[in-house]
């Protein structure tokens, strides 16, 4: 453990980009614990020795399992791919990361007056911290012990989903999100049975908003995953040995065959294990960070779900759980944290997709509850680019099956585009395309 | 190709069984990469200029940024 005090760093600018550490506060971190071993925290590693740090890190893990990826869980490996995702080669964390990886240890609490992390019964001391501790998908508890009851997060999950569609058995899933329409996909490729309820009227509301979210939803129906909206799993039955689900019933009456009950009703940011720290948190459990990922903590910062933070480009603070964040902001803390390299600030256009029955369907920015417009194709053909206004910007772009527009939609929400002018841009498009029409049609004649 | 290029040129190449055209590359670096119509990535300039212009920079996040690992950089 070190003497020096890390309290004294000034709070970053969030105005200044890439502010250099001021004279007198030379780096003072020796090590470095980083709390999470999943992207967010093999990226903070990675972040930190790139910036030139060359101290101790620590990498602490619930998980035995080395660093993975997990979008892989609800698609490839659901597919075709069979081993685990992992990021690394798992020598390369000590040849050449240097890093010392505790596997299999939960956090189970920060005491920062101290300076340590508890793990396994000791204290890890740390100079800098990056909590990267993700998120813990909720669960129905009720059920959660019965056999054929599921939560997908971790790659064990996945086995066991992956075995009930290799089955081609009944597959129940609670949630229309994002995680239930890849798997029932999946489920439908492999031939199951495939039903989602849906507890809410509007799917996917928060990510795409309500109006995009319902007819997106509509997929489902049209490759023949039977979706429930508005109510809810009422019972499940056990059978006669009661632990093994045979079939649930829903609110409506309507009893459905299960042999998989799949439960993806969203995540909470994995912080229980910080209540008693005196972090600040969001109601939400999220964790309070500064536009450099700083939380109220000095010298600890966070990276990945659990972070809460002032997105600039955005005018707005939030938390996200994509891997695209997660991804970036494991870097950018880990560089921060090091004290090595002058502090940056994060700020990003959210960027998230998922792959339906084989369709692409990809988010940039926010959709809040606003109704988007159709720029492009059509809805009903599976085809299209919607744009989403607030105020006289453009901030949000939706497209099904158009995968070489959004990266363009993307830039011009992070240059601020105003909305006439992204509308212009298929008012172009389509003048062009008419222009075409008309030549064709002279040609023709 | 040969082997024997210029010290300090550098070629970014895709590996087409991983790509699955997220378009990351394409944000972090459209002078080089651009997803096409059909979802397949387009290679725009695959020599990156490794001096002082800053394009260096770019492609190395936009490797780095690649969700299924697919880019990498050869001599």
């Amino acid at each position: 453990m070190t003497e020096v005090d890390a309290r004294s760093a000034p709070a970053p600018d969030e105005n200044s980009p890439g502010e250099s550490r001021p004279e007198g506060d030379p780096p003072s971190v020796k090590r470095l614990v980083i709390v999470g071993a999943s992207l967010a925290g093999m990226k903070a590693v990675e972040g930190a020795r790139k910036s030139g740090y060359a101290g101790e890190i620590v990498l602490i893990g619930d998980e035995h399992h080395f660093p993975y990826d997990r979008p892989p869980l609800s698609k490839r490996f659901l597919d075709d791919e069979r081993d685990v995702p992992y990021f690394r080669e798992h020598t390369s964390y000590v040849e050449d990361l240097d890093a010392t990886l505790l596997l299999g240890s939960p956090a189970i609490a920060l005491r920062p007056a101290e300076k340590a992390v508890i793990v396994d019964g000791r204290a890890v001391h740390y100079d800098a911290l990056v909590i990267a501790t993700g998120a813990s998908p909720r669960t129905m508890p009720q059920w959660a012990g019965m056999q054929g009851v599921v939560t997908l997060r971790r790659f064990a999950d996945a086995v066991t989903i992956r075995g009930a569609l290799d089955a081609q058995k009944n597959v129940t899933i609670i949630g229309a999100g994002f995680i239930g329409a890849e798997i029932a996909s999946a489920a439908r490729k492999s031939g199951c049975t495939v039903t989602i309820v849906e507890a809410t009227e509007t799917p996917l509301a928060r990510a795409v908003g309500p109006e995009m979210g319902i007819l997106l939803s509509k997929m489902h129906e049209k490759y023949g995953t039977a979706l429930y909206c508005g109510v809810t799993v009422a019972s499940v039955n056990g059978g006669e040995s009661g632990d093994k689900v045979q079939s649930v019933e829903l609110s409506d009456g309507r009893v459905i065959p299960t042999d998989l009950l799949l439960v993806s009703i969203g995540a909470s940011p994995a912080t229980e294990w910080l209540r008693d720290s005196g972090i600040e948190l969001t109601p939400d459990g999220g964790i309070v960070c500064d536009a450099s990922l700083q939380t109220s903590l000095p010298g600890v910062y966070a990276a990945g779900d659990v972070v809460h933070w002032p997105n600039a480009i955005m005018d707005t603070t939030m938390r996200l759980e994509h891997w695209t964040s997660a991804n970036e902001q494991g870097a950018l803390a880990g560089k921060n944290a090091a004290g090595v390299a002058d502090r940056a600030v994060y700020e990003t256009v959210p960027y998230f997709w998922s792959d339906w029955y084989g369709n692409r369907i990809q988010f940039v920015g926010v959709a809040g509850t606003i109704t988007p417009h159709v720029v492009s194709g059509s809805v009903e053909s599976d085809k299209f680019v919607a744009l989403y206004q607030l105020g006289d910007r453009v901030v949000g772009a939706l497209t099904v099956n158009e995968p070489s527009r959004i990266m363009k939609e993307r830039r011009r929400i992070s240059q601020r585009t105003s909305w006439q002018d992204a509308l212009d841009v298929y008012a172009a498009a389509d003048a062009a395309r008419a222009g075409a029409v008309a030549a064709d049609a002279i040609v023709a004649g | 190709m040969s082997g024997e290029s210029a010290g300090g040129t550098l070629k970014v190449e895709v590996d087409r069984t991983r790509c699955i055209g997220l378009g990351l590359c394409e944000a972090a670096s459209p002078k080089h990469f651009e997803v096409g119509e059909d979802g397949k990535l387009i290679i725009l300039q695959s020599i990156v200029d490794s001096g002082s212009s800053g394009d260096l920079a770019e492609v190395e996040e936009a490797v780095a940024s690649c969700p299924t690992s697919a880019l990498r950089f050869v001599r």
